[in-house]
């Protein structure tokens, strides 16, 4: 087999074995970054020089015998999280020449892990939107059909590991951001809970929803890398001290007994009769393996949508002030005064989508609207928390389909902001309960991939990687790679 | 409901964001449009439901003693800046 058709586990296998080094792995993948750039625009910088230097640290060590089981695996990382001395964009004109001055925790755990990263992936702006369309740096496309949308926030992420331009990459889920694209480019995607992995050196976009996890082939690749990612850091206040399951160590358990809920409102109208179709199929698979199914509904769901585009631009309202032109980021030519140079550079700074979301946030926060939105939100979020957690009193976890339909044409939902928003209909729903859900393939539509998302309660990553990993031993969806990128 | 044109240029300023022509009748559309569709959060009944304030149950942010952690890394966050001289980050004059 290719190189790149390995995943992150054989991958290891092979370098510990000495089948190839790690600076060849680094050349294959670096090789296979550039030669899809034009077509794909996954990555918004590549950070060759440095990824040979750290491949051949690695391969000093992997020769010394002082290797993890991370040591020499090449990983591209969205361009939201900081590294140190390399440019960190976040997708923006506002961040264009913004190098940064740490790593986030998540790259330096990565790192000192002895991952090689590849370069940084693009994004929709700030993290906001569903089609990597709003980058400042240009689209990201889909690799099973350039004309169409990888999703987004983590398109590029997602292309890249979909393409086999990368065998891992990190991203991040505010409401969606992992699994959506996941499921349009038929890879795997975990959406860790609220607090599990270090939010320190990842831009802020909505505080009590943004959560990092990561793209992968298949849901053992997911296991090994987040185990190095999780866990307590007193530098994010919200970063939960709780020991960190063995992801990996709990993949083979058998799945009998397991009690699957499918999420009533999920199934209802909106969702494409053959997406439906290939979800429901792999639901079969799961009562093949011994699991019970059972229909749960949750009534205050439909209500996800119009919450979170309350919550999430009130919170990037505030967020985003700190992007002032004073410093760091961009600054307009010649400011008349101290106000013009906040406007013009934030006016400037911005694409169009930051700014609605600004001026969204803005105004629900506003003197005489904040109760009517932006409390009433907190309130319905309560609602939708609770329902969820009466859920996983009858079950252990909760199913249904990522989104309403395969990957869509660039442009056709540009014109309506709303109609964007309503993509993120079905992954919305476990950012604002703070819960882990995940996205694994599940078959194609008119040869586009089909994603089955799987929730679970606080803190269940473990038992999700592991109902993942048992759909990923009886079928090989996660195998498939776009055709123009087998070779 | 529609906001008017004086109402999207009153966020824009509340939100120190220049907007041109062109754009404030594109953001009155989309604005308006957005918050009709969050309205419809008014049709759940909540008279008794405490509102959210942190996604896990019982947990709230946590503090830490008021100690010096960080070093001064002045320079290297400065290199970042727009304009700065001597240490100080530069910014058109406030006082005349």
């Amino acid at each position: 087999m290719s190189l790149h058709g390995k995943t992150l586990a054989e991958l290891a296998a092979g370098l510990r074995a000495k089948e190839f080094s790690s600076v060849e792995l680094a050349q294959t993948y670096l090789r296979r970054i550039e030669a899809s750039q034009p077509e794909l625009n996954a990555f918004v910088s590549v950070t060759e020089e440095q990824a040979l230097a750290a491949a051949r640290v690695a391969d000093a060590a992997l020769g010394a015998g002082k290797a993890g089981p991370l040591t020499g695996l090449p990983i591209a990382h969205k361009d939201i999280f900081c590294t140190e001395g390399v440019r960190t964009t976040c997708g923006s004109r506002m961040l264009d020449n913004f190098v940064a001055p740490y790593d986030a925790t998540v790259v330096a755990k990565l790192k000192a892990a002895g991952t090689v990263m590849l370069g940084k992936t693009n994004m929709d702006e700030f993290a906001m939107g569903s089609s990597n369309e709003t980058s400042y740096f240009g689209p990201v496309r889909n690799p099973w059909n350039p004309s169409l949308v990888p999703g987004g926030s983590s398109g590029g992420s997602a292309a890249a590991v979909a393409a086999r331009l990368a065998p891992a990459a990190t991203g991040t889920d505010t409401g969606g951001s992992i699994r959506q694209p996941a499921a349009l480019v038929g890879i795997t995607g975990i959406k860790p809970t609220y607090g599990r992995v270090s939010r320190y050196g990842m831009i802020a976009f909505a505080s009590s929803l943004d959560q990092a996890g990561v793209l992968t082939a298949s849901a053992h690749d997911a296991a090994l890398l987040l185990g190095a990612m999780a866990g307590f850091d007193p530098r994010d206040s919200t970063s939960v001290d709780a020991p960190v399951q063995d992801y990996a160590g709990e993949l083979e358990k058998p799945l009998t007994g397991l009690r699957i809920g499918l999420l009533k409102e999920f199934f209802d109208k909106g969702l494409d009769a053959h997406n439906e179709q290939r979800v429901r199929e792999a639901l079969a698979v799961y009562e093949k393996l011994g699991a019970t199914l059972c229909e749960v509904s949750l009534p205050n769901l439909p209500l996800s949508v119009p919450a979170y585009y309350v919550v999430a631009p009130a919170e990037c309202s505030s967020n985003l002030a700190r992007f002032d032109g004073v410093r760091y980021g961009y600054r307009c030519e010649n400011p008349r005064d101290l106000m013009d140079l906040y406007k013009r550079s934030r006016g400037e700074g911005f694409g169009a989508e930051v700014k609605r979301r600004i001026m969204t946030g803005t105004y629900v926060l506003s003197a005489g609207y904040y109760d009517a939105y932006y409390l009433q939100a907190q309130k319905v979020r309560q609602l939708i928390a609770q329902d969820f957690s009466n859920a996983f009193k009858q079950v252990d976890v909760l199913m249904g389909p990522t989104t309403p339909t395969t990957a869509f044409e660039l442009g056709a939902k540009t014109s309506d902001p709303v109609t964007m928003y309503l993509n993120d209909i079905y992954t919305i729903g476990a950012n604002l309960a703070g819960l882990p859900a995940m996205s694994v393939p599940c078959g194609f539509v008119g040869g586009l991939p089909v994603g089955l998302q799987i929730m679970g309660p606080h803190f269940a990553e473990a038992k999700l990687l592991n109902v993942a990993h048992g759909l990923q031993r009886e079928t090989d969806w996660h195998r498939r790679i776009p055709p123009g990128y087998e070779k | 409901m529609a906001l008017t044109p004086e109402q999207i240029e009153s966020i824009a300023h509340l939100a120190r964001l220049k907007l041109n022509e062109t754009e404030i009748p594109a953001y009155r559309r989309s604005l308006s449009s957005i918050l009709e569709f969050v309205g419809e959060l008014n049709a759940a009944a909540t008279q008794d439901v405490a509102p959210m304030a942190h996604p896990l149950p019982g947990l709230t942010q946590r503090m830490r003693p008021d100690e010096v952690a960080e070093t001064d890394r002045r320079e290297l966050y400065q290199a970042n800046a727009p304009q700065v001289e001597a240490g100080l980050y530069l910014v058109p004059k406030v006082i005349e």
